[in-house]
């Protein structure tokens, strides 16, 4: 097929936004794995870096995937109740409530973080323990969690299914664990995989509320990023991209087959 | 709760009481005014009425889905069922959109009320199978819900729903989202069912022919009362009001000047009998075309429908009025034409 | 009981998890950022310094060009890009797009040492440009380095919901414009951006709110840009000033909730903040 001149145009234009996101990454990448970077890939490539931060920060590494599914734990827990309250009931109040949770998502994670700090920084055991953490993730994913499982309910007749589980003697329980919770499993799944990556990834509630001894892998990267030559930094980075990527590609896989879609990825 | 499973071959159908049931909905409807309804067991009842007349709501309320107004009360048999949920009713329904589980095969949809009772499995199994091969679903039960027919999941509904052996069976409008020719076979197919079941049945409907064929008696609701209650042909030829009259079938609608025992319309003379009044109802199905010598009107040919079994004919009567007659007289009817035409007067009807 | 109310109490006890540790732990808080922000010594008018003092002043206009800027490209450089991916199919096209998704899920650190290998001192910007002019480009550790930053997390983000929409645009529009005459600059205008409205709008919502609070990027590329969530979070950890920086982060945020009701009621679609 013959392509216009217009086409080409755009396709070098995307091909730029293209290149300008993904060429730091492969520099990082790069970086990570060089014996010294200013020098080139001439100085030879090495593992000391990756090695090295592994004995520097792999506590944090622990931490963040141990509060990311503290914070799934959590969303799961009480996100899911919440959102077949709001489904099942939709009149001003759980209209309220939708919009009010989202709330710590429309404003900076800073003002959440500082709100936190000054009024519960006072209880030194909280404060200093990684549940300080986990409050701030929680309530920066829940939205996510409510949302995407909102979404599907919203999309299935769950009032119909439910009353005809009731109808063949179901108590609720049982219509909660047999009908309903079946149902949702996509957006559940979708909710899971959007919490655990945010919170994996969450640094301007985090940046606040850690303490030397809870640093999670964003804080972590920031500390590098200060402290620590450009390959400690980029090896970092590695294991980071290393850490989202299946998360990622279990996103795009979910998004595709089955057309249901967290609402808030995009 | 479960007081049949002892016995699996019969069902322990009761009949049903509706005391004083109203519903008037949180944001001001009333959908029901307070209604008295007394169902035998083993009958079948259907609802009837306008979109909107309250016929869901009153099987809610039987379901056990709505809560009737305050002094509403629903019986089962002798038991006073008004305070129990839908789950401890041991009713079976069926919805209009089937509400098949879809994290289901056909046969675990079937089996669900059983299972939720704690049913022996191989109880369980025996029953499914049974379910299957009465609703001839023998080669789905692995089946997907997404991978059905419409009418496929009717019956599947229905399998799910008659498999814990329902007190009582409630149906809304269980064949509305099916196509006319699946919808008529469908519906021999439930009234062999109700039939061999003896099952006490509350269907709901608003397509009066099947409403006719599956009913032994009708209830017509209009604005949330039951306007008139009973067999099929009592509805139909003795309607009690004007609405059920013109609900039920069509009717023609003819007035004039009373004149002994007729009434006078340009076109002739309607003989009516000794009750008269001034304004008299027959259905087109009464009208007969019939020699010169019987007439009793001559009337106008304004349209012919040739509908191949038969021809419907609007014909005027004079005073602006016309009327609309059915005859499978094969003539070629003719706009404009004359016919004679008489109305026996047993098929008057007279309402207030 | 009356199953109806059961069914209310049910419906009460599952909400009540989720309701109570949200008060507890976001609503009670702010409540309490708000008092802090008025109990300082200039008292509520500490909400009014963001205007009244000028250093707080520019740093909120900085913050607001700086954010209406970089929504402003990136809605031009991802409508470009999104509806070239979307219409066009060619050998690449998935790759292309594999690379938009990756940075998704990138926090505001990770953008901002993006930008240093980019035009950091070590970037590679600056060693190609001084390889050819022999003077570095050094851009990352200023507004332009902030700038390109913001463009690299929102670009992604757009570019994705701009695709989503424009699947949805029903094609059977563009062509009947074109039938009747119109250029393609002219189907762009009259059939593409109104149907887009909704997308562009809320995207655009969502990039402005994120750049306006954005924190990480810029507490990676320098401390000393003079920017609202820097202005802060150094007023609260190098000056100790809570009250100052409680009602800094209540105006801040008002804005940035703002910016999305506003888009939410003009789009009048569901207008969620982005990560
Ligand atoms: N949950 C509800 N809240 C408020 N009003 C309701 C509710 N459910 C039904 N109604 C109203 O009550 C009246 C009766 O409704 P119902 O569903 O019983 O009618 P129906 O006879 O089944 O009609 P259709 O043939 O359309 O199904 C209607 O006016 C309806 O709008
Ligand atoms: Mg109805």
């Amino acid at each position: 097929m013959k392509r216009s001149l217009r086409f080409y145009l755009q396709l070098a234009f995307t091909v730029v936004v293209c290149a300008f996101l993904v060429v730091p990454v492969v520099l990082s990448i790069m970086a990570g794995v060089t014996e010294n970077f200013f020098v080139g890939i001439k100085s030879g490539l090495t593992f000391r870096w990756v090695v090295e931060v592994w004995t520097l920060y792999n506590k944090t590494i622990f931490l963040s995937i141990g509060i990311a599914l503290a914070t799934l734990a959590v969303t799961l827990l009480i996100g899911i109740p919440a959102a077949y309250v709001l489904a099942r009931r939709q009149n001003r109040y759980t209209r309220w409530i939708e919009e009010l949770i989202v709330l710590p998502v429309a404003v900076p994670g800073l003002a959440t973080a500082l709100a936190l700090i000054l009024l519960y920084g006072q209880f030194s055991g909280f404060r200093i323990s990684w549940t300080f953490i986990l409050v701030g993730h929680v309530l920066f994913t829940l939205p996510f969690m409510v949302r995407s499982v909102l979404a599907v309910m919203s999309a299935i007749d769950l009032k119909t299914l439910e009353d005809a589980a009731a109808s063949l003697g179901a108590s609720f329980t049982q219509r909660f664990f047999h009908v309903i919770l079946p149902n949702c499993r996509q957006g559940i799944l979708a909710g899971a995989l959007m919490v655990v990556t945010l919170s994996m990834g969450e640094f301007n509630i985090t940046w606040m509320l850690h303490t030397p001894l809870t640093m999670t892998l964003p804080v972590g990267l920031a500390d590098s990023y200060a402290s620590m030559r450009l390959e400690i930094g980029s090896a970092y980075t590695i294991v980071f991209f290393i850490m989202i990527i299946p998360l990622l590609v279990a996103m795009q896989w979910m998004s595709e087959p089955a057309k249901v879609k967290p609402r808030f990825l995009s | 709760m479960d007081n049949n499973s002892g016995n699996p071959a019969k069902l322990n159908t009761v009949g049903i009481r509706l005391n004083a049931c109203g519903k008037t909905f949180p944001d001001g409807t009333r959908a029901l005014e307070p209604v008295q309804l007394e169902i035998n067991p083993g009958e079948t009842v259907v609802l009837l009425g306008p979109s909107g007349c309250g016929k869901t709501t009153m099987l809610r309320i039987i379901a056990g889905l709505e809560q009737p107004d305050a002094g509403g009360q629903v019986f089962f048999g002798e038991q006073d069922v008004t305070p129990l949920p839908i789950e401890q009713r041991h009713v079976g329904m069926v919805f209009q959109s089937y509400a098949l589980f879809p994290n289901m095969s056909v046969a675990e949809n079937i089996a669900y009320g059983l299972k939720v009772r704690g049913m022996a499995e191989v109880e369980k199994k025996q029953r499914v199978v049974e379910m299957l091969s009465m609703m001839h679903l023998e080669s789905f039960a692995e089946r997907r819900i997404d991978q059905l027919s419409g009418g496929q999941r009717q019956r599947v509904a229905l399998a799910r729903a008659l498999a814990v052996r329902p007190r009582v069976l409630l149906l809304d409008e269980p064949l509305t989202a099916l196509d006319a020719k699946l919808r008529e076979s469908l519906r021999a197919e439930i009234d062999r069912l109700l039939r061999s079941l003896k099952i006490t049945a509350v269907y709901v409907t608003h397509d009066q022919s099947e409403a006719m064929a599956l009913g032994d008696r009708i209830a017509v609701m209009e604005k949330g009362r039951i306007a008139q209650i009973g067999s099929p042909r009592e509805i139909y030829y003795r309607p009690a009001t004007r609405f059920v009259a013109d609900f039920i079938g069509s009717m023609n609608r003819v007035q004039g000047m009373v004149d002994g025992e007729s009434l006078q319309l340009p076109s002739g003379l309607l003989r009516v009998g000794p009750r008269v009044s001034n304004e008299v109802l027959f259905r087109p199905e009464d009208v007969r075309i019939v020699s010169n010598g019987e007439a009793q009107l001559q009337a106008k040919i304004v349209s012919a429908f040739f509908l191949g079994d038969h021809t419907r004919l609007i014909l005027d009567v004079g005073n602006e009025q016309t009327i609309t007659a059915e005859t499978v007289d094969r003539r070629e009817f003719k706009p404009g034409d004359i016919v004679p035409i008489a109305v026996d007067s047993e098929a008057i009807l007279f309402l207030e | 009981m009356k199953p109806t109310h059961r069914e209310s109490l049910r419906h009460i006890v599952l909400l009540l998890p989720a309701l109570t540790i949200f008060s507890a732990f976001w609503l009670l808080p702010m409540a309490r950022l708000v008092s802090v922000g008025a109990s300082g010594e200039m008292g509520v008018s500490a909400y009014w310094a963001v205007i009244t003092d000028p250093r707080y002043f520019s740093s909120l206009v900085s913050t607001i060009v700086l954010s209406a800027t970089v929504t402003f490209a990136t809605i031009i450089i991802s409508g470009i890009t999104g509806m070239f991916l979307q219409r066009n199919h060619f050998f690449g096209r998935r790759f292309l797009l594999a690379t938009l998704t990756f940075p998704l899920a990138f926090p505001g650190v990770v953008v901002g040492f993006m930008v240093i290998l980019l035009v950091g001192r070590q970037g590679v910007v600056g060693s190609v440009t001084e390889w050819l002019f022999g003077e570095k480009l050094v851009l990352a550790y200023s507004m332009a380095g902030l700038f390109l930053g913001y463009l690299y997390f929102s670009i992604p983000r757009v570019i994705l919901t701009i695709m989503a929409a424009a699947e949805k645009l029903d094609g059977a529009l563009e062509e009947a414009a074109r039938s009747l005459g119109a250029s393609p600059w002219q189907v762009v205008r009259d059939v593409m951006i109104p149907g887009l409205k909704p997308a562009l709008i809320s995207s655009g919502a969502i990039c402005f709110a994120t750049s306006m609070g954005a924190f990480g990027t810029a507490f990676t590329l320098a401390t000393k840009i003079n920017v609202l969530p820097i202005t802060i979070y150094s007023e609260f950890t190098n000056y100790a000033n809570f009250s100052l920086a409680a009602a800094l982060s209540i105006v801040l945020g008002l804005i940035t909730w703002l910016a999305l009701a506003l888009a939410r009621s003009m789009a009048g679609s569901t207008v969620a903040a982005a990560a």
